[in-house]
């Protein structure tokens, strides 16, 4: 059982050094990247960017059949 | 040009991705080119043992990770956009960029995610070579991210190896290698990775000689100004090889926007490569586009024609031979693939009539018209051009594509001559008292970074007005939203992507005064 839990323990060791004797830079940019994904994927995503097509039909068919009258329309 | 088209709709959204895809390239080219050369210091150290080259490497890795931290997911948004802005585009090309971002998805996350963390983490913890390793890795692993979003990119220029089903109203990738093995994308991905090695080496370059400036960190800025200027000066050769071949693929993939980059408005033989010009408006016009000719221009005879084919009598085709056409040269007038697109677009009108009376007879006919090659190859490949309300619609800005291309290759050339200067200079021993020299390599930091968007300019701008090139135009991809909610998000990007730039800006700036610590 050790042996298994052994590779997992390194590997979260390695991690966990790794980030808790990480340098100022180092610090400062995963701040800036946590802020920014929150923003991207929280903020921007949901209230921002919903997928067009996905909010106003449920089927691949209803999108398909907008798209093809989006497409067909006379000029 | 599209019935329901809100034009500012259609200008708002194509602004806001040309804003986050100018800002989103801010970050990537560093990223593609330090990778390798923060690998090749590394290879250095490992192979001769000497301690000044592992702090060497640990230096640039810095700034190499603080760049790739700010720079992560900013192209994300670009994805947000395509199913938000241009639903009818992501709908119509779905699976075909499916696939490339799928796998570009898997290989970013794994490969670099992994290694990245054994890069920075991993010294003194694993063994040289498997940092060594992992330091390759992650430069392979992102140069090969690169390679399919360009995949899907090249793919929008030379749309090959699908087949449009009318049923879903989408296409289908028929042939994988196709679209991998797509002659624009084996050409771009080079030019633009290549592109990334030289921005990341004048990054490099500049640096160094600001150290050099100060008289501080000596030693580092000299072995860094070897590897760059080399590393550079390569990489230089590389980006004109893959431009050469880049601008062949376009030739016949997107001949306009060929004509465009040189304001060639009348086809010829032995046609000459414009080195420099300054355009002026003409009172000529093609249909209600004013054609613009020479205030001046200095020429290579015979040059374009050699580019287009390898042979100085071959035919290059103007602006005007490829929207009148050109019989004699056997060049299809843009209005018979008006005519030809708006043939299919009637099919597809009838296509869904038969499917809503469940004619179910007549729509399959009509289904297996769309699946048959010569069909494809005749007529459905200029759907695009229906939308088209007349032939010179289909004609590019000429100035923004002829200025662009011409300052890009100018920029290219300037930066051939900074890496020879600088390995010369530094084999002479003379490279520290070149102060001139200094102050200019210095001041060049950011001159790839403008030659790097000028290129996207010119391969956006100049292939309208397509998204996709024949099959579909900007204005038949945006989806009907209102362009308040445009306006909304371009301002809100904006202000994201200058709050990005300015943090990595100055942890970058606040690392570089430091200086290496290890």
């Amino acid at each position: 059982m050790n042996r298994l839990i052994s590779p997992f323990v390194r590997i979260f060791r390695f991690y966990y050094d790794g980030f808790s004797s990480m340098s100022w830079w180092g610090r400062r940019v995963w701040v800036i990247i946590i802020i920014k994904l929150f923003i991207i994927f929280m903020v921007l995503k949901i209230f921002f960017f919903p997928d067009f097509l996905h909010r106003k039909y449920k089927t691949d068919k209803q999108k398909s059949e907008y798209v093809l009258e989006q497409l067909t329309k006379s000029k | 040009m599209f019935e329901n088209a809100d034009l500012s709709l259609v200008d708002w959204s194509r602004a806001q991705f040309a804003l986050t895809a100018i800002y989103h390239w801010l970050f990537v080219p560093l990223t593609l080119g330090l990778s390798f050369i923060v690998a090749i210091m590394e290879s250095i150290y490992v192979k001769t043992g000497i301690e000044e080259w592992k702090r060497i490497t640990r230096f640039w890795m810095t700034l190499f990770g603080i760049n790739f931290a700010i720079g992560v997911a900013t192209g994300i948004i670009l994805e947000f956009e395509f199913g938000t802005n241009w639903s009818n585009y992501s709908w119509f090309v779905g699976d075909i960029f499916g696939a490339p971002l799928a796998i570009e998805g898997i290989l970013a996350f794994f490969l670099e995610s992994t290694f990245v963390a054994v890069m920075f983490f991993g010294w003194n913890k694993v063994g040289k070579k498997f940092h060594l390793l992992s330091s390759w890795l992650v430069a392979i692993g992102a140069n090969l991210s690169a390679l399919w979003i360009l995949v899907a990119n090249a793919w929008m220029q030379n749309p090959v190896g699908m087949v449009f089903n009318p049923d879903t109203a989408r296409n289908e990738m028929i042939s994988f290698w196709d679209v991998l093995f797509n002659e624009v994308a084996i050409s771009k991905f080079l030019h633009t990775i290549s592109s990334g090695f030289l921005l990341a080496s004048m990054f490099v370059l500049g640096i160094s000689a600001y150290y050099l400036l100060k008289r501080r960190e000596i030693l580092l800025a000299r072995r860094s100004i070897l590897i760059s200027g080399i590393f550079g000066f390569l990489s230089s050769l590389l980006v004109i090889y893959t431009g050469d071949s880049s601008a062949k693929a376009l030739a016949k993939a997107q001949p306009v926007k060929f004509a465009a980059f040189e304001a060639l408005y009348e086809g010829r033989q032995n046609a000459g490569l414009v080195a420099a010009g300054i355009l002026r408006e003409s009172d000529k016009k093609i249909g209600n586009t004013a054609v613009n000719d020479f205030a001046f221009r200095i020429e290579i005879p015979g040059f374009l024609s050699i580019m287009t084919s390898g042979k100085r009598d071959a035919f290059v085709p103007g602006i005007h031979d490829l929207v009148n056409g050109n019989q004699s040269r056997g060049i299809m007038p843009v209005s018979e693939k008006i005519d030809r697109g708006t043939k299919v677009r009637k099919m597809l009108e009838e296509y869904k009539t038969a499917r809503k009376n469940n004619d179910y007879g007549k729509a399959e006919m009509l289904a297996a018209m769309f699946r048959d090659k010569k069909f494809n190859e005749e007529n459905f490949r200029y759907f695009g051009y229906s939308f088209l309300k007349s032939p010179d619609e289909a004609i590019p800005d000429v100035k923004v594509a002829f200025y662009t291309f011409h300052l890009m290759v100018m920029l290219g050339f300037l930066f051939i001559l900074e890496f020879l200067i600088a390995v010369y200079f530094l084999f002479r021993g003379t490279l520290e008292k070149q102060k001139w020299f200094l102050w200019v390599a210095l001041c060049s930091i950011l001159l790839p970074y403008v030659a790097g968007e000028l290129g996207w300019v010119l391969a956006e701008m100049g292939r309208q007005p397509w998204i996709i090139q024949d099959l579909m135009p900007v204005s038949a991809a945006v989806s009907q939203i209102s362009s308040g909610s445009v306006i909304t998000t371009f301002v809100l990007f904006a202000v994201l992507f200058t709050l990005l730039l300015i943090a990595e800006v100055s942890i970058m700036i606040r690392q570089i005064k430091t200086g290496p610590k290890h």
